[in-house]
């Protein structure tokens, strides 16, 4: 077993990066943060690399299930006797899974951004926060208590806000940053009073305890499900509350806005942020209390349904966008609502947690390959000097690894075997082909429409029409061999991911689930997957007019499909209507006339009365000296009168 | 009325001490203010020295506490003139009422 502090030394090493970097980099070493940033993760990948094995082959398992072991657990706030805020660490396989994608995306991104951030001003406070970033999201999977996770909850959403809002000069930037920070805070809030409800129930915060006490109720904690409110158990609130704030973090339909807007970051960030880590931090907290959510049928289904419009409606979305960055933001969505809705189909324990480890297994491959399409689409915007999909076109022979690598991600994420994405993408089809029809229709339309659109990335990028920028003489070639390096590891292992057994490692029960390959069932995804390709090719790989023609055929559908479905506008119209003018103003108002007021009629009565008192105050020794002796003399007469 | 009392010395004593006051609080030049606080230690002097007189005559605190007071009246007019000189250089005078400075 690896000792203690190797474990802690992982989450550790990015903060202690930040550290350094935040307060001595920038004056004392600029040119070495990036080195030094890189480095640390570099250590910290791999002794999470070393975790996993050991983990996996070595201590994890007891019999033939996977344990959850606590390798650390301090108390750290206590309440009275049984309530205590802890921190700890939990190894199961989810979370040892996720610190090995964590740390190697960061990783990735690390080496990444040595070339694609070279030269810009904020250079050492762009790797700071990479380390913030970096450090509270491998705290955030490794937290034994459910308060912990919330903290660093926060913190991640707070590292994406600063890294969204970077460019700090760009008035769409700030917007946008502000927008994900108030967006996801709102969804927090639900989080937030899921958790009270959870841990008032059963009586803690410990994961291992609640997970418990929960999902096998007995008398003295039973009364979570008894205990009803409008309709609804109090476990089913507590956990439709805390899916909020998973959905809020994951971008699920209707609090999705703020992903497509934070792609105003460095095109980076939105690999490891906007589409690797942060963003399937609510899958992660869904099947963190997996065992707790499939007590609760009702809860479950929410999820499902959830996740399948949220993935539905993002795909639709992204065959309209023009910025290549949008394209990929919408099909992050689109992907999580693939895992989202394969949590929400599944049950717990043995065959029937296919749904769980699909959509564990697609969490997996979906940060590889998005990961590489990100850092693949920050390669082409470093080169074209735009995110507009007519500004590029006939890239593939200016930039051969770009382009060979995008198509590899783009295969991957289409589902065509044999890709990592076509594995994780069959379990979860299976999955919801077992347990719920309705949803596997929509599932396996989304399929085609993934397809499509990513091959209309795809062949706009690096076919259709012949580059027009910057002429003969380009001014710089592909990419520095840093930028490439990343892009080539990520695309052998989107190629390759697919292979691992996954089943025999993660499962909802830690019992190996063994999954065999099952070729008729897979023979329509895929079908329908290359007619997407086939339609994309015929449409895009020489310009024509097809593409507007149809879409001028499907007039208003299209305009509504091409502005988001109106809803940034309606939730524009909640607030800056509704909740401005109902509630905002009148608050306002009161908070000037009765709070302000009060304070203000307070002190200008002090004022006044220390104004009309002021002469007392004369200055004059001799003056004083009278009230002295006035009032000795007064005091001796009181005393002559008492005495006798 | 052939014999000097406890009385008279507390006559002497009272008026010295009014006397010093209201030099006190109506004169203006700082030296003469000064010579009515003199006037008020000495007055209360004399008090101790006639009770010591009439009321213990055999110890001797009202004496000391007397070498005490002139003491200290010794002292303070040292740091009062102190302040009156460099009051006067800052201010060329020593009208206390033109010394308004600290006035609110």
């Amino acid at each position: 077993m690896l000792s203690t502090f190797l474990i802690v030394l992982i989450p550790l090493l990015p903060l202690i990066s930040f550290t350094l970097i935040a307060l001595a980099g920038r004056k004392y070493f600029p040119g070495f943060c990036g080195i030094l940033g890189t480095v640390s993760l570099l250590v910290s990948c791999i002794l999470s690399g070393m975790v996993a094995y050991d983990y996996f082959f070595v201590v994890g398992k007891i019999g033939d299930v996977y344990q959850q072991l606590v390798p650390l657990k301090l108390t750290w706030l206590q309440f009275g006797a049984n309530v205590s805020i802890d921190l700890g660490i939990l190894l199961d396989p989810i979370s040892v899974m996720m610190i090995v994608i964590v740390t190697f995306i960061s990783l990735m991104v690390h080496i990444y951004s040595l070339g694609y951030m070279k030269g810009e001003e904020r250079y050492a406070t762009y790797y700071s926060f990479l380390g913030l970033f970096t450090f509270s999201m491998l705290g955030l999977v490794l937290s034994a208590n459910i308060f912990q996770i919330y903290m660093f909850w926060e913190l991640v959403g707070v590292s994406s806000y600063l890294l969204i809002g970077f460019y700090y000069d760009k008035p769409s930037a700030v917007a946008a940053s502000k927008k994900a920070f108030i967006v996801t805070r709102f969804a927090d809030l639900g989080f937030l009073i899921g958790i009270l409800v959870l841990s008032y129930y059963s009586n803690t915060l410990d994961f291992q305890t609640l997970i418990t006490r929960l999902s096998t109720p007995t008398d003295q904690y039973h009364s979570i499900v008894t205990a009803s409110f409008l309709g609804g158990s109090a476990l089913t609130w507590g956990l439709l509350l805390v899916f909020i704030g998973g959905a809020g973090k994951s971008a699920m339909f209707p609090l999705h806005i703020w992903l497509p807007d934070a792609m105003e970051g460095p095109t980076p960030v939105s690999a490891l942020i906007h589409a690797a880590t942060m963003v399937v931090a609510g899958v992660f907290l869904v099947a963190r209390l997996f065992p707790v959510f499939s007590m609760d049928g009702f809860a479950l289904n929410v999820v499902a349904w959830v996740g399948i419009t949220s993935s539905f409606l993002a795909a639709l979305i992204a065959c309209t966008q023009t910025d290549i960055k949008r394209v990929l933001a919408y099909s992050t969505m689109s992907q999580i609502g693939y895992m989202m809705f394969s949590l929400g189909v599944s049950k717990y324990g043995g065959e029937q947690g296919l749904g769980f480890m699909a959509s564990m297994f697609h969490l997996f491959t979906h940060a590889m390959f998005k990961a590489l399409l990100f850092l693949g689409a920050g390669s082409v915007i470093h080169y074209v000097h735009s995110n507009e999909m007519k500004d590029m076109g006939g890239l593939r022979r200016l930039m051969p690894v770009t382009h060979l690598t995008f198509l590899v991600a783009c295969l991957a994420i289409a589902g065509i075997p044999p890709f990592a994405g076509f594995f994780s993408k069959e379990e979860i089809l299976q999955a919801a082909y077992r347990s719920n029809k309705a949803v596997f229709g929509i599932a396996v339309l989304t399929a085609a429409i993934t397809a499509f659109y990513m091959f209309r990335l795809y062949f706009n990028i690096f076919w259709s029409r012949d580059f027009q920028g910057h002429g003969k003489d380009a001014h710089h070639g592909e990419a520095p061999m840093t930028m490439k390096f990343p892009l080539i590891l990520l695309a052998i292992l989107s190629f390759g991911a697919g292979m691992i057994p996954f089943g025999k490692y993660i499962s909802s029960d830690g019992k190996p689930l063994l999954t065999e390959f099952n070729p008729t069932f897979s023979i329509t995804p895929v079908l329908l997957a290359l007619g997407g390709i086939a339609l994309a090719w015929s449409f895009y790989k020489k310009e024509s007019q097809k593409p507007a023609a149809i879409s001028a055929s499907l007039d208003g559908f299209y305009t509504m499909i091409y502005h988001k479905l109106y809803i940034d506008e309606i939730y524009v119209f909640i607030t800056k209507k509704i909740l401005f003018n109902g509630i905002g103003r009148p608050a306002a108002w009161f908070d000037r006339n009765i709070v302000d007021g009060s304070m203000n009629g307070l002190a200008s009565i002090t004022a006044s009365f220390s104004f009309m008192i002021r002469r007392l105050q004369s200055g004059k020794v001799q003056q004083y000296s009278v009230y002295f002796f006035a009032g000795l003399l007064g005091f001796v007469i009181l005393f002559i009168y008492f005495w006798n | 009325m052939n014999e000097i009392g406890l009385n008279h010395y507390l006559v002497v004593s009272c008026s010295l001490f009014f006397i010093g006051i209201y030099g006190f609080l109506t004169r203006r030049n700082l030296i003469t203010m000064l010579m009515s606080v003199e006037l008020i230690l000495n007055s209360i002097n004399i008090n101790f020295v006639a009770f010591n007189k009439f009321l213990f005559p055999h110890k001797l605190d009202g004496v000391f506490f007397v070498l005490f007071i002139i003491t200290i009246a010794a002292a303070e007019a040292a740091v009062a003139i102190a302040i009156i000189i460099n009051l006067y250089r800052n201010y060329h005078t020593i009208d206390v009422e033109e010394v308004t400075t600290m006035k609110y």
